[in-house]
């Protein structure tokens, strides 16, 4: 079965991408390097394509009782033009997909999944939506007619305003999008013509910046006209490699490493995400059983604390001393290029997951010391020099 | 276009060779940096070792993977190149140069032979 492609395939050609396979989309892991481009948006702007990236709708008068009931998160906090992150977890606490919601309007909601997970996601919706009836409320997948970019760096509030003209027609109605607070949506036009954006100030790197969805037909004109207006400020294209080590070393979750089907948002740190003062939703009750009583395993975020080769996903933790064991595995790791050292996140027993703790990451058959950090791993304070 | 200078002998496996008299100095090409980009860390092989030709004796890794090297020639480990445990990125800067990864006392000149010349390691990498 051949790859997927996004509409901003040949761009990323063009530009030299180096494209690898990522979720069944062939997609640029790198334009120059993967610390180019990282450091670019930490220092700058980078822009992403995320058009592989799912997008569901949700319509009418039950819209909102529906995706309570599905989701981990309280939607009933969002005022038209707000946006929240959440979890859908299944029967047994266990995580189908983490993902934004956004309320459009009065309503009107739109749910941005993960590219690897879109199938998995409306079909659980779906099964979920179809088993009772809903008056005037339409589900729908998307994803097909839908792309987006992120554009993410201290730089971008510089030049984002002229990526669009006149305000926003819905969900928050500010004049321009550097007026959106984080977390915060609104629907403009893109400047120099027709099309019709859907801009969020969120991302997944720990700068600011705005994810924007658009009509696919129209998604190249958002990336040339991001591109155009960023230039002068340092914009520069960035693929998925950058874009994990951005998330890595903010201690955000990917699902496939520290979220699947088997782990809970307990274990996993996202206790914030989950509402259960709002009535009952899938996997309530097995996710308050562990707020209440614990969990067997938590995930840590680390850093290496002696010169070694980098930690890499699945590679085995072990508690430090001379009678340690293996107690977890590696769910997410990389050098860090903004500190210079290796980084990760991984599941430990809770014994071990204060900050502070000392850990050992065995890497090729060789034991390093690592210690427990909070999230997240970067701040700014703690750059190299 | 990767730089593949004359002087120097290539194994297929992307590492070159610059014999001075029994002593060979080992590295990566210009092509082998490029494809890996962002070199983060090595792990060299300890001073002593005694390598035979075609063995795994080094690990290069990018941000994305962990690359082993191998011995082109056999011989015993004199000198490691110790400016990369604080500077990986010699590696892509200057792979020829700067970026050397150790020096060995060549056992059997012969395997010297055996190696590529630029003209058939160019050949190799397609000219690319």
């Amino acid at each position: 079965m051949s790859l997927k492609r996004t509409p901003l395939f040949e761009t990323h050609q063009r530009l030299g991408a180096r494209l690898v396979e990522f979720g069944g989309w062939e997609m640029p892991v790198q334009y120059t390097s993967i610390v180019d481009e990282h450091l670019a948006v930490r220092q700058s702007a980078g822009l992403f394509d995320i058009s592989h990236m799912g997008e569901v709708i949700v319509h009418g008068p039950g819209a909102a009782g529906f995706l309570n009931e599905t989701l981990t998160n309280d939607v009933r906090k969002l005022a038209p033009g707000a946006g929240q992150y959440t979890l859908m977890c299944n029967e047994r606490g266990g995580v189908i997909d983490d993902l934004y919601i956004y309320c459009v309007g009065s309503g009107h909601y739109l749910l941005i999944v993960n590219a690897s997970r879109i199938e998995a996601d409306y079909a659980w919706l779906r099964a979920r939506f179809d088993a009772v009836p809903r008056p005037d409320t339409r589900l729908q997948n998307a994803s097909e007619s839908f792309g987006a970019v992120a554009v993410q760096g201290p730089q971008v509030a510089r030049f984002m305003d002229a990526c669009v003209s006149g305000g926003a027609s819905e969900g928050t109605k500010v004049g321009r999008p550097t007026d959106l607070v984080k977390n915060q949506m609104g629907v403009f036009r893109l400047a120099g013509g027709s099309a019709v954006v859907t801009v969020a100030r969120t991302g997944y790197t720990g700068e600011d910046g705005f994810e924007v969805v658009a009509p696919s037909g129209d998604i190249v004109w958002v990336w040339d006209r991001i591109m155009a207006a960023g230039a002068e400020f340092g914009l520069k294209p960035a693929g998925l490699g950058a874009r994990d080590t951005l998330r890595t070393e903010m201690g955000y979750p990917l699902y496939g490493h520290e979220l699947d089907e088997e782990t809970t948002p307990i274990e996993a740190g996202l206790g914030f995400f989950v509402a259960l003062d709002k009535g009952d939703f899938n996997g309530r009750s097995v996710l308050a059983a562990q707020k209440a009583s614990g969990v067997a395993r938590k995930c840590v975020a680390f850093k290496m604390t002696e010169r070694s080769a980098p930690p890499r996903p699945q590679y085995p933790i072990w508690s430090s001393g001379p009678s340690g064991t293996r107690v977890g595995s590696v769910a997410s790791g990389t050098q860090s290029p903004s500190l210079g050292v290796g980084i990760g996140m991984g599941y430990v027993p809770p014994g071990l997951a204060l900050a502070g703790t000392t850990l050992e990451v065995e890497i090729r058959g060789r034991r390093s010391a690592a210690v427990v950090v909070p999230k997240p791993i970067f701040r700014r304070t703690s750059a190299k020099p | 276009m990767s730089k593949v200078p004359e002087n120097i002998k290539y194994a297929k496996s992307h590492e070159w060779v610059k014999v001075d008299g029994d002593i060979a100095t080992v590295g990566i090409t210009d092509h082998a940096q490029h494809e890996l980009t962002d070199v983060v860390f090595v792990e060299l092989p300890a001073v002593g070792r005694s390598l035979k030709a075609g063995e795994a004796c080094a690990v290069v890794e990018s941000v994305k993977t962990a690359s082993d090297i191998y011995a082109p020639v056999s011989g015993d480990v004199t000198a490691v190149n110790t400016a990369l445990n604080d500077n990986p990125g010699l590696v892509n800067q200057d792979p020829y140069g700067a970026g050397w990864f150790y020096k060995a006392k060549i056992s059997n000149l012969g395997e010297v032979n055996e190696l590529l010349g630029a003209v058939a390691y160019s050949a190799l990498i397609g000219g690319s």
